[in-house]
C-alpha cells in the first residue's frame, strides 16, 4: 500500500478512533462509570470483540451503505469519512451527543449531491426509518428484559452481594456481546465508504480461510476503533451513566443488552437468512446508531418507572443532535469535496 | 484458568455473605444474652452467672467489631456493591452501636450495682423485653435488606411498635420511681438505668429509619 492510499485511509481511521472513543462508552460506560468493572478489563474485552464483530459480521450493514452512495474514488471516500469524523468532533465539542452512523449517512448524501448522483430513495428511507425504529425497538426490548430480570431477581431472593457478583459477570458478557454487535454494525460507518475503492486484494490463509479485501479494510478500521477505546474512551465512560437517568447496575445491564440486541438484529446476516427461510419479514441490515439504541433503552426503563426521574433537558439535546449531525456532516462533506476537487485537483 | 477468577469472586462473595450473617447472629445473641443477664441480676445481683453473660456479650461485641471492620475493608478494597456500600457501611456501624449499648448497659449493672426495689423488677424486665424485641425486629429487617428487600417492611413496623411500647414502660417506670419514698440519689440512679435500656429501643428505631431510606434506594 502506497503512502497516498494510507493518507486517504487515515480519515477512516480517524473516524474509527472517534467511534471507539465515544461508542465504547455505550457498551461499557455504565459498568465502568459505576466501578462495577475496571477500565482496563472493559477496554480489552471491547477491543477484542469489536475486531471480531467487524471482521466476521461487518459486511451486511456495509452493503446497505454502499447502495446509498457507491463512492468509487478514494478521494471521495476520504472526504466522506473526514467530514463525518469532523462532524463528530465538532458536535462533541459543542456538547451535543453524536452518532457516527448519522454523520456518515449525512456525508454520503453530501457526496451524492456534490456529484449530482441520485440518492437511492428506497435505501435512504430504509436507513431513516431505522433511526426511528432503533430507539423504539431498544426501548421495547429494555422494558421486557427489565421486567423479566427484576421478576426473576425478586423470586430468587439472592443475597445483595451475590446479585452484585452475578451482575458483574453479566455486564462483562453483555459488554462482549455489545462490542461484537458494535463492530458488526458500525464498522460500515468507518470503512464502508472505502469498500468500492479498497486498496487491498482478497487472499486465502493456509488454503482454507479466505480473507476478502473488505474484511482486511474492516480489520484495519476495527484496529482504529480499538485504539480509540484504549486511548480515549475512559474519560467518556466515566462521564456516561447518570446523564439522562440514574441507573442501577441491573438496569445498566438491561440497557447494554437491549442496545446489543438491537445492533445485532440490524447486522446479522444469519438471522436474515433464518427469517427468509421461515418466509417472515426480514430486518434490514443497516448501520444503526449505538447512541440512539442506548438512549431508547434508557428512556424505555425511565418511562416504565413513571418518567419522573428522566432529565428531559438532556433528552432534548440528544434529539437535537440527531437532527443536526447528518445535516452538519452533509454540508461539511459538500464543502470539503469542492476544495478537494478544485483546489487539490483530486477526483472525488 | 479463565474460570478461576469468576469462581474465586463467587467464593469470596459466599465468605462475605457468611460474615454478614454472623454479624447479625451476634447482635441477636447479644440481645438474648442481655435479656438473660438482666433477669439474673434482678434475681441474684452480680452473680457468677451474670458475669458469665457479661463476658459473653463482651466477646460477641469484640468479634462483631472485627467482622464489621473486615466486611467494610472488603467492600471497599474489592469495590463490591458500589451502589449500596455506603448504605451497608452505615447500617453495620449503626447496628454495631446497638450492640455497644447492650455492653455499656451490662457494664453499668456490673460496676454501679443499682439497688432496684423488688416491686420494680417486673417493670425493668418488661422494658428489657421491649428493647430486646425491637433489636430482634431490626436484625430481621436488616437480614431482609440483604436477601429480600421486599420483606424489610414486614419487620420494620414491629421495630416502631416495640420502641413505642418501650417508651410507655419507661415513662411508667420513671413515674413509679419518682413517686416512691426513695432518696433522690437512688431515684436518679434508677432513672439512669431506665434511660440506658430505653435508649436501646430508641437506637433500634433510628437504625430502622435509616434502613427505610436504604431500602427505597435499593430498588432494582
Amino acid at each position: 500500500m502506497d503512502v497516498a492510499t494510507l493518507f486517504f485511509l487515515s480519515s477512516g481511521l480517524f473516524l474509527g478512533w472517534s467511534l471507539g472513543a465515544n461508542d465504547a462508552a455505550n457498551v461499557f460506560g455504565t459498568a465502568v462509570g459505576s466501578r462495577m468493572i475496571r477500565f482496563t478489563t472493559a477496554a480489552t474485552i471491547c477491543s477484542i470483540f469489536v475486531i471480531l464483530g467487524a471482521v466476521m459480521s461487518g459486511a451486511g450493514a456495509a452493503d446497505t451503505l454502499g447502495r446509498l452512495g457507491a463512492i468509487d474514488t478514494i478521494g471521495g471516500a476520504f472526504m466522506a469519512a473526514l467530514s463525518a469524523a469532523l462532524s463528530v468532533y465538532l458536535m462533541t465539542k459543542a456538547g451535543l451527543p453524536v452518532s457516527t452512523t448519522q454523520a456518515i449517512v449525512g456525508a454520503i448524501v453530501g457526496w451524492n449531491l456534490f456529484n449530482l448522483t441520485d440518492t437511492d430513495p428506497a435505501t435512504l428511507t430504509t436507513i431513516l426509518s431505522t433511526w426511528v425504529i432503533c430507539p423504539i425497538l431498544a426501548a421495547a426490548i429494555a422494558v421486557v428484559l427489565f421486567k423479566l430480570t427484576t421478576w426473576f431477581l425478586r423470586r430468587a431472593n439472592f443475597h445483595m452481594l451475590r446479585v452484585d457478583a452475578y451482575t458483574r459477570a453479566a455486564l462483562v458478557l453483555a459488554g462482549a456481546f455489545g462490542a461484537y454487535s458494535l463492530g458488526a454494525n458500525n464498522i460500515a460507518n468507518v470503512m464502508g465508504v472505502f469498500v468500492p475503492s479498497s486498496p487491498f486484494t482478497d487472499f486465502t490463509v493456509l488454503g482454507t480461510a479466505s480473507f476478502s479485501s473488505a474484511q482486511q479494510l474492516f480489520l484495519l478500521g476495527a484496529l482504529a476503533i480499538a485504539v480509540g477505546v484504549m486511548t480515549y474512551s475512559e474519560r467518556v465512560m466515566l462521564t456516561v451513566g447518570g446523564g439522562m437517568l440514574p441507573l442501577s447496575p441491573v438496569a445498566a445491564w438491561v440497557v447494554v443488552m437491549a442496545h446489543s440486541i438491537v445492533l445485532f438484529l440490524f447486522a446479522s446476516r444469519g438471522l436474515q437468512a433464518f427469517l427468509i427461510g421461515l418466509n417472515l419479514p426480514t430486518i434490514p441490515l443497516v448501520p444503526v446508531s449505538s447512541s440512539q439504541a442506548v438512549v431508547g433503552a434508557v428512556l424505555g426503563i425511565g418511562l416504565m418507572q413513571g418518567g419522573r426521574a428522566i432529565r428531559w433537558r438532556v433528552v432534548g439535546s440528544v434529539s437535537l443532535g440527531w437532527v443536526f449531525t447528518p445535516l452538519v456532516a452533509g454540508i461539511v462533506c459538500f464543502i470539503g469535496l469542492f476544495f478537494l476537487q478544485n483546489v487539490f485537483g483530486q477526483p472525488v | 484458568m479463565a474460570f478461576s477468577k469468576p469462581l474465586s469472586i463467587l467464593r469470596r462473595t459466599r465468605v462475605l455473605e457468611g460474615e454478614i450473617d454472623e454479624f447479625m447472629d451476634n447482635l441477636s445473641q447479644s440481645s438474648l444474652a442481655f435479656k438473660r443477664a438482666v433477669k439474673i441480676f434482678m434475681a441474684e445481683g452480680r452473680s457468677a452467672e451474670f458475669e458469665e453473660k457479661l463476658r459473653q456479650v463482651n466477646t460477641l461485641e469484640s468479634r462483631t467489631d472485627d467482622l464489621r471492620r473486615g466486611i467494610e475493608r472488603q467492600l471497599y478494597t474489592q469495590t463490591l456493591i458500589p451502589e449500596s456500600r455506603g448504605d451497608v457501611l452505615g447500617l453495620l456501624e449503626n447496628l454495631d452501636s446497638v450492640l455497644n449499648l447492650f455492653q455499656g448497659a451490662l457494664w453499668g449493672f456490673f460496676i454501679e450495682k443499682p439497688d432496684i426495689p423488688e416491686e420494680l423488677h417486673g417493670d425493668y424486665e418488661a422494658l428489657v423485653e421491649q428493647a430486646s424485641s425491637a433489636v430482634e425486629a431490626i436484625v430481621l429487617a436488616s437480614r431482609a435488606f440483604f436477601r429480600n428487600v421486599e420483606a424489610v417492611g414486614d419487620h420494620m413496623h414491629k421495630v416502631m411498635f416495640y420502641e413505642k411500647e418501650a417508651d410507655k414502660v419507661s415513662t411508667k417506670l420513671k413515674r413509679r420511681i419518682f413517686d416512691s419514698d426513695m432518696d433522690l440519689a437512688r431515684k436518679c440512679h434508677l432513672r439512669h438505668f431506665v434511660e440506658m435500656i430505653d435508649n436501646i429501643a430508641d437506637r433500634s428505631e433510628d437504625v430502622g429509619d435509616r434502613l427505610a431510606i436504604y431500602t427505597i434506594k435499593r430498588r432494582f
